[in-house]
């Protein structure tokens, strides 16, 4: 047991998580760009047209991958927030910081998406309605989260009131996630269910699902890599940087 | 396949506007991130190269 922690505390050294970072982002970004081409080739190809949307529908295809993404994405900081919390480990805080702006941007083009849906289909670009405001929020929580973190000069500090902002809003998704169930709402329904039978057509589904693996292989791949620029950033006077094959000449 | 002509393929059924808007921001957005994720990351290597080389001058 105590063998096991020692092994895994040994990659939250910032030290060997740079060159195993360096070693994993090509696969995820390799794996990524495959399961894009595949996935908008079904977007675009193989989907059928849809009876009520026409073709506005393929919307879908990027819309709901990007929601699950700004919520996930949000999920996971908070994970390493109360691993930070609690273990006081310093590559926890540089993991939140490299998933913050990617979550955001993917909040954004949840709602951009959404708006460019809503248009044709409910004949407005927004309404307060409770899904499309707590996405909103969300979208907001990251923000604050790097405005909040970027304003204090001390990372380690800055790693701690990021962490208290991360965990506080977790509460905010799974009022998103259920927001379409609580409160009566122009948004549809969930698309995908954990205890039905899918609604929609099997490629409709697959196109979704392999769109949500491509960013989620994104995500990981540009947030390794943004982590490696974080971790440089902060360990610019340890030794080992130093002594880094790329810092030779 | 869904598309009898290339025009009707950016024509989207008249959601042409709607659907393109959509993953051409998306493309533009995840593309921009990664030129700035980057540049982010050459910029503290060239400077960390930068300040390593003057430390060895001083040394020297």
């Amino acid at each position: 047991m105590s063998q096991r922690l020692i092994n895994w505390f040994k990659f939250a050294s910032p030290a060997s998580f740079y060159p195993l970072a360096g070693k994993m982002w090509p696969w995820f970004a390799a794996l990524g760009t495959a399961l894009a081409a595949a996935g908008l080739w079904i977007s675009f190809f193989v989907a059928p047209t849809d009876f009520q949307q026409g073709e506005g529908y393929r919307i879908i295809f990027i819309h709901v991958p990007a929601s699950w993404m700004s919520m996930f994405i949000y999920c996971v900081m908070a994970f390493w927030a109360a691993i930070g919390i609690t273990f006081n480990t310093r590559l926890s805080g540089m993991m939140s910081s490299a998933l913050a702006p990617t979550g955001a941007l993917f909040a954004f083009l949840s709602l951009w998406t959404g708006a460019l849906w809503g248009k044709p289909m409910w004949g407005a670009w927004w309404v307060w309605d409770a899904r499309l405001t707590s996405e909103l929020i969300l979208f907001f929580l990251y923000i604050g989260y790097i405005a909040l973190t970027a304003a204090i000069d001390d990372p380690r500090r800055a790693d701690k009131a990021g962490a208290i902002v991360a965990l506080v809003g977790v509460v905010n998704v799974p009022i998103i996630y259920f927001s379409v169930k609580w409160w009566n709402t122009l948004h549809q329904g969930a698309s995908v269910s954990m205890t039905k039978a899918p609604t929609m057509a099997t490629t409709m589904l697959w196109g979704m699902l392999i769109m949500a693996l491509a960013f989620w292989m994104y995500s990981i791949a540009i947030a390794l890599y943004r982590v490696r620029a974080i971790i440089l950033e902060r360990e610019r006077h340890a030794t080992w940087v130093a002594e880094l094959p790329e810092m030779q000449r | 396949m869904n598309w009898g002509s290339a025009g009707e393929f950016f024509a989207m059924g008249g959601y042409g506007l709607y659907v393109w808007g959509s993953f051409g921001v998306t493309a533009a957005a995840l593309l921009i991130e990664v030129v700035l994720v980057r540049h982010r990351l050459a910029a503290v290597r060239r400077g960390l190269r930068r300040e390593l080389a003057a430390d060895r001058d001083t040394q020297d």
